[in-house]
């Protein structure tokens, strides 16, 4: 199989989760667009690493899993606490970056 | 010279005891009071016995001379040492270090905020920093210490002044930074001369002062000096930050400040500018001088016009200040010898000023002139104080400030008629701030106002008579100052290419028996 | 102590300075035995109240001894060599330049020491008595001390620097005399207004002082008199004329004169001693002192001349209309000193009679003052002469003494002011017939207000209030003034015989210039004498013959003008106070809006953009989520088109 496809599906993938982290309310569903960025990333790595022919990408891959995974347990918490404390999910209700 | 590191431990000591006195638990205030005074104490005996082994005619620059690479790869080193004009200005400062702390020893017990443990720790970190500017002989410590200066005085008047401190600590903080850093600016292109004219760059001073360095560009760079030390001077039309500082900070603070504090710009327009840059001070001089008038009638004829003592005071500085440029930049001995004594003069005699007041201020709870009146009926002695601070401030003779405005006034006139001629208004001018103050202060009868008022108590006689011990020495027996400042001033007018002015009608100056008139030259 | 020899313009044959040894090595004790006594005093507090003024009366003395010692010794000496120079330490040395803290003993300076050790002795004396009740009369004779010292300083200094710094003190005594009673607000304002005036005249100081310098290179009256000839003209008429303004502050002339007038708010025996006989005489030692620099200007001298005559009448004029007797006083001591700065314009014609002048001017004007203290110390102070009257018979002692020193001031022979008014006036002819008009219509008039301080005083009926009951003095204060008035009968013929006068001062201002008169001397003399006669017939006529009004008369507009000394604080409120108060509070409308306005407005602009910025950031996830997303976008276009 080409394995430009794979570029291809990953390219597809970011686009898919930029649109989500864009145009949805709840900050789940945005979290999970971003996830769905890091992994299209990741594909892409992965794809170059094998058209290279070097294992680099996939180390870089590893990487990406490691602080996405990390990122889950600081966002998820983060959204748990502003939902219990606004019993709300939605990143346009508070204005969450400003004091 | 010995090997005794006596510069270092001068500058370093402060910063110690600050440490200690800045940590000292609650209900320790008076432990980190006699601390502070104790080592302030301590440095005036240190500068006293280095005064005693100074040589005013020595070869060398500098003497108590220490030197340490500190970022060789900029060519950067720990480097101090003084010339007589530093010695002289260490030694009115470290004269002030005690004075100042025992005026101020009340000025922060009835602080809700702040404890009384970090004001001495603040002062004296300011007694150390102001050692290392005056002794710092590589330009980027200088630099360094020039910027630290303003953490102590930032905090001091931030957290221990009275009315609108926080806006006059952030004026003064923002001013001090936009010269600091034209003056990095500066430094930083000077480094590259430097390393083009010398192969190496350095900020090593003795291989700065008359370096070559072409007439463009050290003009950019003389501007960059100046402005920095302009606004810290201050000159008109940079200087309203003083008012508001003077007026917000305590008088301690407003003493180190405005008396020693902003020495260090007319203290490095000697240092650095004439000797680094010669031709671009020879070319700016006459805006310089026209700048200075300017400064010695406006402040003046602003301060007549102040209704708040301290804002008063700090406006005499202005004009005092334009004093001392004018004499620095009339390239005469004359003038520049004169400029020194006047700068230890000014130091003393705002010190009194601000101290006093500070007095007088503490009793009434206000600075404004207006709510005082008659205080010459109910405390003489307090009044006594303020009108000898006053003489000392419009240049009695006998007391340090004449010897200073005379000996500019002469030097300048040798170079600059019109300028001098000017600034002697200063004379009449100065006599009306004083005197109409202390009219509507101590004279008259006795108000509401001041009725009740306590005169003087022992701990403001004991900061009162040394300061005018100080004036009444320099004033009557100026000679010592003159004997260590005037080779200093001979070295840095030596980098100048302008001509010394000789009489017109040069006659031998038969009263004295020859011993100051070798080098008739005509 | 170590003083040098010096020789200095022998040349001209005029003087040889020579080393102050034996009693004239004490010169410098003659400054420092008054100095001590004001550090003690101002510095001693209470503890010296007991013994203060005592201590203070008693230095003075032996500073008159001591001068008086070395007065006999010089006499001793051949005329050439009384000249003895003390140098003490060196002062301000830089490079070629240097000012020594010496003195310079001559005839000219001992006159003055003698001068100002005997009246100011005398004066201590009579503040004992005058001041005994008052609370703070330590300090008041502290200051009297202070003032003696920066006198003598003055009058002994060996350079312009050390002149300057003698005459800034007696300008700060005078200043703290004069504001004495400061309680009074307008004393206060007196005080002041008499140290910035003076101030406004110090200009001429300092700048003279600076051209010296730049000149010759020395402010030693050695050297600046040696290099004085070779200076160009303009220089030492610019030299002149700055001593010039120097002088008319501290002596009161035009344009400097106003405020003499004020300054008697100060203790009378103040009056007598600072504002009478010595610090406002300063001026005109200064420009005798500069005699080399005058006698080569002509143009100096003329203004010196205008000045002095313009004084001389303005100061009459004013006398005659002041009912305040220690005003109408001062504003004959104005008068008076005209008489001596127009004698001392006059060139070397006049330098020694303007000393003369001065020195029997000292006696018997401090003897008036005096006089009319005691008189205010048996009126209750009052001042006011309309309530006074008659008072010949309660206060004998006062009476003859004052009428002597009337006598003295009017130039009735043989008393003082007669011999040495008489030749300034022959001086004034030679020189200029309109001169000598000027001077002897204001001996004239000088006659007439005297006279009418004598007889508004001592003659006529009593006007006093019914609780005023005057009485003579205690005996401290009757004591010297018998010693002036004894001075001002027998000092003008003492110095006026044998030249006395001239022949002393003559090493110091060279010899009397010989003048050609057109009429003989016993003319103008029966002249001068003729005119006060009428001066004090028309004074007997107005306050002797018909009875004096306790209310003033409204008078002419002349006299309303001279009771208001002719609109001089009108003239300097409208063209200097005023002006200058608008100047300063424009100043600091413009310091605080302009400048700092500047300053707080381009803070207030930064904060307000960034206040603006800030807008930018909502706050909204979104959006940052979309700005990153153009941002990146944009990154990546850039690239690519970049590389392409």
């Amino acid at each position: 199989m080409n394995p430009e496809n794979y570029l291809y599906l990953s390219s597809i993938l970011f686009v898919i989760g930029a649109v989500g982290v864009l145009v949805r309310r709840n900050a789940i569903v945005v979290f999970m667009c971003i996830e769905l960025m890091l992994n299209a990333s990741n594909l892409a790595f992965v794809s170059f690493a094998r058209l290279n022919g070097n294992i680099d990408g996939q180390v870089v891959a590893f990487f990406v899993m490691v602080v996405a995974a990390a990122e889950v347990v600081i966002g998820l918490a983060i959204i748990v606490t502003i939902f219990r404390t606004r019993r709300s999910a939605s990143v346009d209700d508070p204005n969450l970056l400003k004091l | 010279m010995n090997d005794f590191p006596v510069l270092s431990i001068l500058g370093l000591l402060p910063f110690a005891a600050a440490v200690v006195v800045g940590f000292l638990p609650h209900g320790r205030e008076l432990l980190a009071k006699q601390i502070a005074l104790v080592v302030s104490l301590v440095m005036l005996a240190l500068t006293v016995a280095m005064a005693i082994s100074f040589e005013p005619n020595a070869a060398e620059p500098f003497q108590f001379v220490e030197k340490t690479p500190w970022i060789e790869q900029f060519g950067i080193s720990y480097a101090l040492g003084v010339d007589g004009i530093a010695l002289v200005l260490i030694a009115m400062a470290v004269s002030l270090g005690p004075v100042v702390i025992l005026a101020g020893w009340n000025d922060a017990d009835d602080n809700e905020r702040h404890r009384p443990q970090t004001y001495f720790a603040l002062l004296l970190a300011l007694l150390g920093t102001i050692v290392f500017v005056f002794a710092a002989t590589d330009l980027f410590l200088f630099y360094v210490a020039f910027e630290v200066m303003l953490i102590p005085v930032y905090f001091l008047i931030g957290m221990f002044g009275r009315g609108q401190r926080t806006y006059a600590a952030v004026k003064f903080l923002l001013y001090s930074l936009f010269g600091g850093l034209l003056l990095l600016a500066a430094l930083i292109g000077l480094y590259v001369v430097s390393a083009r004219e010398l192969g190496t760059g350095t900020f090593d001073w003795t291989l700065l002062a008359g370096m070559p360095i072409d007439p463009d560009t050290q003009k950019i760079l003389f501007a960059g000096f100046f402005f920095a030390f302009a606004v810290k001077a201050p000159m008109v039309p940079v200087h309203t930050w003083l008012p508001d500082a003077a007026a917000s900070a305590t008088p301690a603070t407003s003493t180190l400040l405005v008396g020693v504090l902003d020495k260090v710009a007319t203290f490095a327009m000697l240092r650095m500018v004439i000797p680094i840059f010669p031709d671009a001070s020879e070319w700016a001089a006459p805006f310089v001088v026209t700048l200075a008038v300017i400064s010695i009638v406006y402040g003046a004829l602003v301060a007549i016009g102040q209704t708040d003592m301290y804002r008063l005071i700090a406006y005499t500085s202005v004009s005092h200040f334009g004093f001392i440029i004018l004499g620095i930049f009339a390239f005469t001995e004359i003038g520049g010898s004169g400029s020194v004594v006047y700068m230890v003069a000014h130091g003393l005699s705002t010190a009194a000023l601000f101290l006093v007041a500070g007095f007088l201020v503490k009793r009434r709870g206000s600075s404004l002139i207006p709510s005082f009146g008659g205080v010459q009926r109910v405390a003489p002695l307090l009044a006594g104080f303020f009108l000898v601070a006053g003489l000392s401030s419009l240049a009695m003779p006998g007391l340090a400030s004449f010897v200073g405005e005379l000996t500019v006034l002469i030097g300048s006139y040798q170079r600059w008629p019109v300028a001098a001629v000017i600034a002697v208004i200063g004379i009449v001018l100065s006599s009306l701030y004083v005197l109409i103050m202390y009219q509507r202060v101590a004279q008259g009868p006795e108000t509401e106002n001041v009725k009740g008022m306590r005169d003087a108590v022992p701990r403001e006689v004991v900061v009162f008579a040394p300061i005018l011990a100080l004036t009444l020495a320099v004033g009557i027996f100026p000679k010592p100052v003159f004997d260590v400042v005037n080779p200093a001033i001979e070295r840095t007018y030596s980098f100048l290419q302008v001509a010394p002015v000789e009489p017109e009608v040069p006659v031998g100056d038969v009263t004295t028996d020859g011993a100051a008139t070798d080098g008739e030259d005509s | 102590m170590n003083a040098a020899a010096v020789v200095h313009w022998s040349e001209g044959g005029q003087q040889v300075v020579s080393d102050a040894t034996g009693v004239f090595g004490l010169t410098w004790l003659l400054i420092a035995l008054p100095l001590l006594g004001a550090v003690v005093l101002l510095l001693g507090g209470r503890r010296t109240n007991s013994f203060g003024p005592l201590l203070a009366t008693a230095l003075v003395g032996v500073a008159f001894l001591l001068g008086l010692v070395q007065f006999l010794q010089m006499v001793g000496e051949p005329a050439a060599d009384r000249s003895f120079a003390q140098s003490l330490f060196t002062w301000a040395p830089i490079g070629d330049f240097s000012v020594d803290v010496g003195f310079q003993l001559d005839p000219l300076s001992m006159a003055f020491v003698l001068l100002v050790t005997f009246v100011g002795g005398l004066v201590h004396v009579y503040s004992l008595g005058y001041m005994a009740n008052d609370p703070d009369r330590r300090r008041f004779f502290g200051y009297l001390n202070l003032f003696v010292a920066s006198m003598l300083l003055l009058v002994l200094a060996s350079n312009y620097v050390l002149v300057y710094v003698g005459w800034e003190g007696v300008g700060l005594a005078s200043y703290l005399l004069i504001g004495f009673w400061n309680a009074k607000a307008e004393y206060a304002t007196a005080a002041k207004k008499a140290f910035v005036m003076n101030r406004v005249g110090d200009i001429g100081m300092s700048l003279a002082i600076m051209l010296m310098v730049t000149t010759f290179g020395t402010t030693a009256f050695s050297g600046v008199f040696s290099g004085v000839e070779q200076a160009s003209s303009g220089v030492v008429l610019a030299m002149g004329l700055l001593l010039l303004l120097a002088a008319t502050g501290k002596s009161a002339q035009l344009p400097l004169q106003a405020w003499l007038g004020d300054a008697m708010a100060g203790p009378t025996p103040v009056s007598a001693l600072i504002h009478a006989a010595t610090m406002v005489t300063a001026g005109v030692y200064l420009i005798v002192r500069s005699n080399p620099i005058f006698d080569l200007s002509d143009g100096a001298r003329l203004a010196v001349v205008l000045v002095g005559v313009l004084t001389l009448l303005f100061g009459a004029f004013v006398g005659t209309a002041k009912d305040d007797i220690k005003k109408a006083l001062a504003a004959s001591t104005m008068s008076q000193i005209g008489y001596m700065i127009l004698a001392a314009g006059l060139g070397p014609a006049g330098y020694a009679f303007a000393i003369f002048h001065l020195l029997t001017h000292g006696f018997f004007k401090a003897g008036l003052f005096l006089g009319a203290g005691s008189v205010m110390h048996g009126m209750d102070d009052e001042v006011n002469m309309r309530r006074y009257g008659g008072l010949r018979k309660a206060m004998p002692i006062t009476f003859i003494t004052f009428f002597v020193g009337y006598l003295a001031i009017i130039g009735i022979p043989p008393f003082a002011g007669f011999f040495s008014k008489d030749k300034i006036i022959e001086a004034a002819l030679a020189d200029n017939v309109w001169l000598g008009v000027a001077a002897i219509l204001g001996a004239g008039i000088t006659a007439f207000y005297m006279s009418r301080v004598v007889f508004m005083t001592f003659f006529g009926e009593q006007r006093w209030a019914d609780d005023v009951h005057p009485h003579e003095s205690p005996r401290s204060m009757t004591v010297p003034m018998v010693l002036l008035g004894i001075g001002s009968v027998v000092l003008g013929y003492v110095l006026y015989s044998g030249s006395r006068i001239v022949l002393w001062l003559e090493p110091v201002v060279g010899p009397e210039e010989e003048h050609e008169l057109g009429i003989p001397v016993l003319a103008i003399t029966a002249i001068i004498i003729a005119v006060t006669l009428v001066g004090v017939a028309i004074a007997y006529s107005m306050y002797l013959r018909k009875p004096v009004p306790v209310q003033a008369p409204l008078g002419t507009v002349v006299t309303r003008a001279a009771r208001q000394d002719f609109y001089q604080d009108a003239f300097n409120e409208s063209v200097f106070m005023r002006p200058g108060q608008y100047l300063t509070r424009f100043l600091v409308f413009f310091d605080n809006r302009v400048i700092d306005g500047f300053v707080n407005g381009s803070a207030a602009l930064i904060g307000g953009g960034s206040a603006r910025l800030r807008r930018w950031q909502t706050g909204f996830v979104r959006s940052y989520a979309l700005s990153m997303l153009a941002g990146a976008v944009l990154v990546v276009g850039v690239l690519v088109l970049v590389r392409l």
